[in-house]
Formats: C-alpha cells, sequence, structure tokens
C-alpha cells in the first residue's frame, strides 16, 4: 500500500478534492471523538466531569482515577481495582493464542500439503464452525466444562477459545500455504525429509507474516471476549471484560465515570498496543486471505 | 509417496502423521461444534427449565418462543439494527475508501484513525458511546453549555429511538473495518482499464458507477457476510451501552437467548431461539461458503 503507482488513475479538480480533505478529516473526528472524550475526563477530578464541559481539558489534571481503576476500585463485592482481571486476561489470552496458532499452523500445513481424499470437507466444516453464533453452544459447554472439572477455571476459558478460534487459524495458515510452493516441499519429501523437519525447515522459516495475523486475530478477539467470560469465569477467573462491565455497571454509590473512563482505557491498551505495533501488517494480511480469497 | 516398493514402516507411519495431526482438532470441532449443536438442538424440543431434561415436548418451545413479545421485539430489532448497520457501515466503508484512494496526502496518518476502533472491546465502546450520549453529561449538555439551548438528543434514554443508539456505536467500530476491505480491493485493480476508459472520454462519475464498483464485487460480498455475522452474534455492545433497554427496547435475539437460558430458567426457549439463530446465519453462510471452497478447488 506504499508505492504511489497503486493509487487510482482518476484525476479530480481542486473543488472535488478541498470536499474529499473535508470528508476524510470530518470522520477522523467522529472516529477520534468518543476516545478523546474517555482519555480526557478520565485524567479530571468527578466534580469536574458531573458539572463541567466534557470537551474541555481537565481545569486540576489528576491521575487517581486511573490509581482507583487499577488499584481500588470496587468490582463486585471486593474492592480489587482491576487488576487482578487484567493478569486473568493474560493467563487466559497467553496459552490460548499460542496453542490455537501452532494447531492452526499444523492444520494448514496438513490440508495443503498433504491433501487426502475429504479434505475440503472437513475444511469446509471446520470454517463454517467459524461464523456460528456462540448461544449455540453455550449450553452443552457449561456442561462439558463442569464434567471435565474445569467450570469457573482459566484453564476452561483457554480450552473455550482455543476450540472456537480453531477455525480461523486453520483458515489463515491454509490461505497462506496453498500460495506456497508445493515443488519444495515434493523435493525435501524425495530428499527423505518427515513431516515434522519440512515443517520446521521450510514451512516455518516463510511464516511470518501469517502467523502475525494469527497472533493478532486471536489477541483481539479473545482479549475482547465478553459473551464466553460471562458465562464461564468465576470471580477468580473473570477477564478484564467482564469486570469492566461490572464496574461500569455496579449500582451502589456515586458513578464514578473518571474511574470508569480509565478503566475502560486499561481494558482497551493491550489491543491498541498491538494494532499500533502490528497493525498494518494486520490488515495486509487479512485483506491477502480473505478478499483475493 | 511414489513407488510402491518402498513401502516400509517409516514411509507408512508418514502417511499416518498427517491425519493424526490433524485428529485433536477435528475431534474438538466434532464434539465443541457439531455435537454441541445436536445437543442444543435436542433440548430445543425437552421441557429442559433451569437445568437440562431429557423429556421431549415436541414444538412447544418453538411456538411459545414466537408467541412471546420479547422475542417479536428482539427480532424486529434485529431486522432495523442489521439493516441500518450492514447499509450504514458499506456507505461509510466504500466512500473513504474511494476518497482515500485519490493520492490523499496523510493517508498513512488517517488510516489507523479509521481502523482503531475495531481493535476495542465491544464493552469499551459501549462505556464510552453510553456516556457520550447520555443527555445528562454527554452531547446534549455539551451543546447546551456552548449555547445551543434548544438542541436535543436523548435516543439512548428513549424506547423508540435507543436501538438507533446501538446501530451508531456499532457503525462507529466497523466502519474502519470495511473502509479496510474496500481499499484493498480498489488497489487490486488495474488501473491500465481506468486509464482506456479516461481516453475513451468516461467521466469520474462513470468510471466508477461502470467500472469500479462492479469490480469491487468480492469485496462487497466478504464485507456483507461478515457484517451481518457481527449483527446476529451482537451481544456485548447491547449489554455495555443500554443493557437491554430502556425496559425491553434494545433487545436482540443473543441478549434474549442469555436471559432465558440463564437468568429466567427457560432453557428449553432458549435453546430454541439459539437454534433459530444457528439457522438464520447457515442461511447466509453455507452458500458463500460453498461457493468459496469450491472456487478455490478449481
Amino acid at each position: 500500500m506504499t508505492a504511489a503507482t497503486q493509487d487510482t488513475a482518476i484525476r479530480t479538480g481542486r473543488i472535488t478534492r478541498t470536499f474529499i480533505y473535508l470528508v476524510l478529516v470530518l470522520f477522523a473526528l467522529f472516529y477520534l471523538l468518543p476516545f478523546f472524550v474517555m482519555l480526557v475526563n478520565s485524567l479530571k477530578p468527578l466534580s469536574e466531569i458531573t458539572g463541567g464541559n466534557m470537551m474541555a481539558l481537565p481545569q486540576d489534571w489528576t491521575i487517581a482515577p486511573w490509581a482507583s481503576a487499577w488499584s481500588t476500585a470496587q468490582i463486585g463485592v471486593e474492592a480489587t481495582g482491576l487488576k487482578p482481571f487484567f493478569l486473568n486476561s493474560i493467563l487466559m489470552v497467553a496459552p490460548a493464542v499460542i496453542i490455537s496458532t501452532v494447531l492452526g499452523a499444523l492444520n494448514g500445513y496438513v490440508l495443503t500439503k498433504w491433501r487426502f481424499r475429504g479434505d475440503t470437507i472437513l475444511f469446509g466444516l471446520m470454517l463454517f464452525a467459524c461464523f456460528i453464533p456462540f448461544q449455540i453452544v453455550l449450553i452443552p459447554m457449561a456442561r462439558m466444562l463442569g464434567l471435565l472439572g474445569l467450570a469457573g477455571s482459566t484453564p476452561g476459558l483457554v480450552l473455550v477459545h482455543v476450540v472456537y478460534g480453531l477455525g480461523f487459524t486453520t483458515l489463515y495458515f491454509r490461505n497462506y500455504y496453498s500460495a506456497f510452493p508445493t515443488e519444495l516441499v515434493r523435493a525435501a519429501m524425495i530428499d527423505g525429509a518427515g513431516f515434522f523437519r519440512i515443517f520446521w525447515r521450510i514451512m516455518l522459516p516463510s511464516s511470518g507474516p501469517i502467523i502475525v495475523v494469527s497472533v493478532i486475530w486471536q489477541f483481539t478477539n479473545i482479549w475482547n471476549d465478553f459473551l464466553f467470560g460471562a458465562s464461564f469465569a468465576d470471580l477468580d477467573s473473570m477477564p478484564m471484560t467482564v469486570a469492566l462491565n461490572n464496574l461500569v455497571n455496579s449500582s451502589t454509590g456515586v458513578k464514578e465515570y473518571n474511574v470508569h473512563f480509565a478503566g475502560a482505557i486499561l481494558a482497551a491498551l493491550p489491543t491498541l498496543f498491538v494494532y499500533i505495533v502490528a497493525g498494518r501488517y494486520f490488515v495486509r494480511g487479512l485483506m491477502a486471505g480473505s478478499v483475493k480469497g | 509417496m511414489t513407488t510402491t516398493t518402498d513401502v516400509d514402516f517409516r514411509t507408512r507411519l508418514q502417511d499416518w502423521i498427517p491425519k493424526l495431526v490433524l485428529s485433536p482438532s477435528l475431534a474438538a470441532m466434532l464434539v465443541f461444534v457439531y455435537g454441541f449443536i445436536i445437543y442444543t438442538v435436542y433440548l430445543s424440543f425437552t421441557d429442559s427449565k433451569m437445568l437440562p431434561s431429557y423429556d421431549l415436548v415436541g414444538m412447544e418451545n418453538y411456538t411459545k418462543l414466537f408467541a412471546l413479545s420479547a422475542w417479536t421485539t428482539a427480532i424486529i430489532n434485529l431486522a432495523i439494527f442489521a439493516t441500518l448497520y450492514i447499509v450504514i457501515c458499506t456507505v461509510i466503508g466504500l466512500t473513504l475508501a474511494v476518497f482515500l484512494d485519490q493520492k490523499i496526502r496523510g493517508e498513512g496518518f488517517l488510516r489507523p484513525i479509521y481502523l482503531y476502533p475495531m481493535a476495542l472491546s465491544f464493552i469499551v465502546t459501549g462505556t464510552a458511546w453510553k456516556w457520550f450520549l447520555d443527555p445528562g453529561i454527554g452531547l446534549e449538555h455539551t451543546m447546551h453549555l456552548w449555547g445551543w439551548e434548544s438542541f436535543s438528543f436523548n435516543w439512548i434514554k428513549d424506547r423508540d429511538m435507543a436501538i438507533y443508539t446501538v446501530v451508531i456505536a456499532a457503525v462507529w467500530q466497523t466502519s474502519g473495518f470495511v473502509m479496510a476491505m474496500f481499499l484493498a480491493g480498489l488497489r487490486g485493480i488495474d488501473n491500465e482499464i481506468l486509464k482506456a476508459a479516461q481516453i475513451d472520454g468516461a467521466s469520474n462519475w462513470q468510471l466508477y458507477r461502470r467500472i469500479v464498483i462492479p469490480l469491487l464485487r468480492p469485496a462487497f460480498l466478504s464485507a456483507f457476510v461478515i457484517l451481518s455475522h457481527l449483527a446476529i452474534k451482537s451481544y456485548d455492545l447491547v449489554i455495555a451501552l443500554t443493557g437491554g433497554g430502556p425496559g425491553r427496547a434494545t433487545e436482540l435475539p443473543a441478549t434474549f437467548m442469555y436471559s432465558y437460558t440463564f437468568t429466567r430458567n427457560s432453557m428449553g426457549i432458549g435453546a430454541a431461539s439459539a437454534v433459530i439463530m444457528l439457522m438464520t446465519i447457515a442461511a447466509i453462510m453455507v452458500p458463500y461458503l460453498y461457493a468459496e471452497l469450491k472456487e478455490k478447488g478449481q
């Protein structure tokens, strides 16, 4: 997307261009505004919010709301802040992302380079699984986690996210590997290299871009998940999104909007960070997979 | 794999390894997706209340479900929400993509601004917009402070208008992503075609309407499939933004299913509503996936 030659050949007049710039800037403001408002108001004392203008910069800058959201705010019954739930989310996200990406890579490798009869149907089944509404699995999943002794635990949530993320990771790696020259794999087979050696020495070294896509996709989806967290976690394993929702909707006492905003930004920071660091690769890779097909 | 003479143990093992590697994922898929679907479908024909029961009652849950006014509200809301969400996201996404594609200075600066909302959780989006749209402290209040006394925007408190605030927040979150899909499509179009048409005297408007938009068909299709899938699954945003309220005004099938199953002890009806949701998504996804796979198989 960097080369100017990729831009359209269409030429536009000066008035049209002014109009185009105006629209683009207005939309930029539309996208920035809610986040700006959250950030500005998370740095104000509560009195300035309820009495003042949400667009105004703080008169009295304070980081107390951030400190409160992180370590002392009331979540449910206890005043623990969001810190323990942030850790819960990390303990849930890290293994779930790694496991689902590794399995997705192996699946994609099998489905493109070790094809067998019926593999397209299998892949179709996996692909459809990406798109089911999760409501259809909530009830049996609750029973299954109970049977496995994983109810209300972080390993239980890891299992859930791995299972329902597999379809996507398999899809990404399959699409990526299908463009990878099969001759190289054939040549390695003739030289006597086995399944895992080919994967390790030939496929993995050139999988960088798609690993980035898979990791970002899984990380964002799992970190941002609310439905599974709300359904299957108990207080000790509750992820960040559920805790944030509890914080914002707790009915007791004064609504501390500044604390809510600080909490919301804390919940958004990891995905925003990942997006800012590696977002360009994500969009590029995602488009290569989904639009061109 | 090439000759039949070297079928020793090693090569036979090599034949099995790929299938062995695939089997855990496959087993998980069969149990956790397809097995669970069958289980939920079965439950939807039973008299399950707080706990699953295995006594069949025929179509009773489905009859009850469609007689419930809360379900009717949820379906109507979904129709309003999904239609507006898909149409507005597509229009905004396409407009921004076409505009950004005009050799815009600062594109590298604007693109991440359009895209960052998709990195956020719907809970965060809901928290931000809930407050922003609250007449007492948000936009309306600010406009009053700035001297526009008659300005009124209280949709979020209005039973008839609240569903549209869900649309606003959802469009804010996803339209930049749709823009990226269209932009990728636009960048894939061969400029020679456009130049040839220009030489033939086509105006910009004609170029887009006759050549560019038809060439973007795959991007339109992908956007439609992704957006409709997101719309039907929408749960978190409603919970964070309106909690389904005021009253029941912003109930969607996803929130309906959750409350009937887990808080109202009507698991049978909850299961039936989940089955309807699955069938709706399948009606959209299966033809699309079938076409995709068939195309790739060629």
